[in-house]
């Protein structure tokens, strides 16, 4: 087989990492709802949370993109 | 966009356009400039794979005559000052003229320009002196000018001329996102954990500073340390990786969509406007976030 061809589905493997990242944010901001539903006056504070969080979960994703990308131009 | 008096009206404007609320509109145009590119000119066509390479280098000045560096194996002869430094200066160039021009002649009661400034110093001043506490003087300026950048940086690239292919027109300069480079983002990771560093050296003092990394039990020694290695990464990471998805995303969309008016406009809006804005709040928070862990904790155990 081509090692071009290799090379793309490698790269195609490494962005299912936002799979995680996806699954996370989801339970994430479900998680932020409930709670903002229950105490709406501290929204403010779980926001910030959220943000946090979700920034660290996103990283997963974006670490798959990297290596993706560091794949996709060897191809 | 089908006569060629408003294309070109169009095309003068956007070289001196303001920043206006008008400018949700422009994209709307921008997009279909593109399409009208794509017709007059079906050879239109950017390689995304070597958008990501390419970092023009834009000056380039060398040492005199024989001597050279060698690091990592590479020779260096002369200094490279590609796009994204030169980006990043016209960022700082931006944001000096701006506190120049904003401060000149306060007034006691604010009017005009002043009332959005002292908006912003007071907004600053409360964050960092939540997370900060009486040290805010000293590291809320930094966290706020990291912020001032990174907004700017983020959202420079939307002012970028464009080219029209109909009328043979180059554009004078394209700009794109400074922190699609790695160094770039690198830099600012490295100096947010600097600041860690000796934030939480100069409130603890050397001795206290290496109780601190046998905190909770001794054997998490291995884990505080890898703290500083993998903090900046990440930082560094998530940065790059945001911004160079936005913009492989856009470049993808400007050429490939067959409907080019609504669906790019408001992709546009996202991937240029809120990714870069929520990325900078994003690496702000983080950075204060662990310089207020490292100064704060002690000021408990007091």
């Amino acid at each position: 087989m081509e090692t071009n061809l290799l090379f793309l589905i490698g790269a195609g493997i490494a962005v299912i990492a936002g799979i995680g990242a996806g699954i996370g944010i989801g339970i994430a901001t479900g998680g932020t709802a409930q709670a903002i539903s229950r105490q709406p006056e501290a929204s403010g504070k779980i926001m910030t949370v959220f943000f946090l969080g979700i920034a660290l979960a996103e990283a997963t994703a974006i670490y798959g993109f990297v290596i993706a990308i560091l794949v996709f131009t060897k191809a | 966009m089908d006569s060629e008096t408003s294309l070109t009206s169009v095309f003068a404007y956007r070289f001196f356009y303001r920043t206006d609320l008008r400018y949700f509109l422009f994209f709307s145009i921008k997009i279909d400039l593109i399409a009208v590119n794509k017709i007059c000119y079906g050879d239109y066509t950017m390689d995304i794979k070597e958008s990501l390479e390419e970092f023009k280098t834009v000056i380039f000045i060398p040492f005199s005559e024989g001597t050279s560096i060698t690091f990592f194996g590479k020779e260096i002869t002369g200094i490279d000052i590609n796009e994204t430094v030169i980006v990043s200066w016209v960022v700082m160039g931006i944001l000096i003229g701006a506190s120049l021009v904003l401060t000149r002649n306060l007034k006691q009661i604010p009017k005009g320009p002043q009332v959005f400034l002292e908006a912003m110093i007071e907004f600053v001043n409360n964050f960092s002196h939540e997370y900060f506490g009486h040290r805010a003087k000293v590291y809320g300026p930094y966290v706020g000018t990291v912020f001032l950048f990174l907004l700017i940086a983020n959202l420079i690239p939307a002012i970028s001329p464009l080219s029209v292919s109909a009328f043979h027109l180059e554009p004078p300069f394209t700009i794109k996102p400074p922190a699609r480079d790695i160094n770039f983002t690198a830099a600012l990771a490295v100096l947010s954990i600097m600041i860690v560093l000796i934030g939480g050296l100069r409130a603890r003092g050397i001795k206290g500073w290496v109780a601190k990394l046998f905190q909770p039990v001794p054997m998490m020694l291995p884990f505080n340390l890898l703290e500083y290695i993998v903090r900046p990464l990440s930082l560094c990471l998530r940065l790059f990786g945001n911004i160079l998805g936005g913009f492989i995303i856009m470049l993808l969309i400007e050429e490939a969509l067959p409907i080019p008016l609504v669906i790019p406009v408001v992709l546009s809006v996202y991937f240029d406007f809120f990714d870069g804005l929520i990325q900078a709040v994003v690496f702000t928070f983080l950075t204060t976030l662990f310089v207020s862990e490292a100064v704060e904790v002690e000021e408990l155990s007091q």
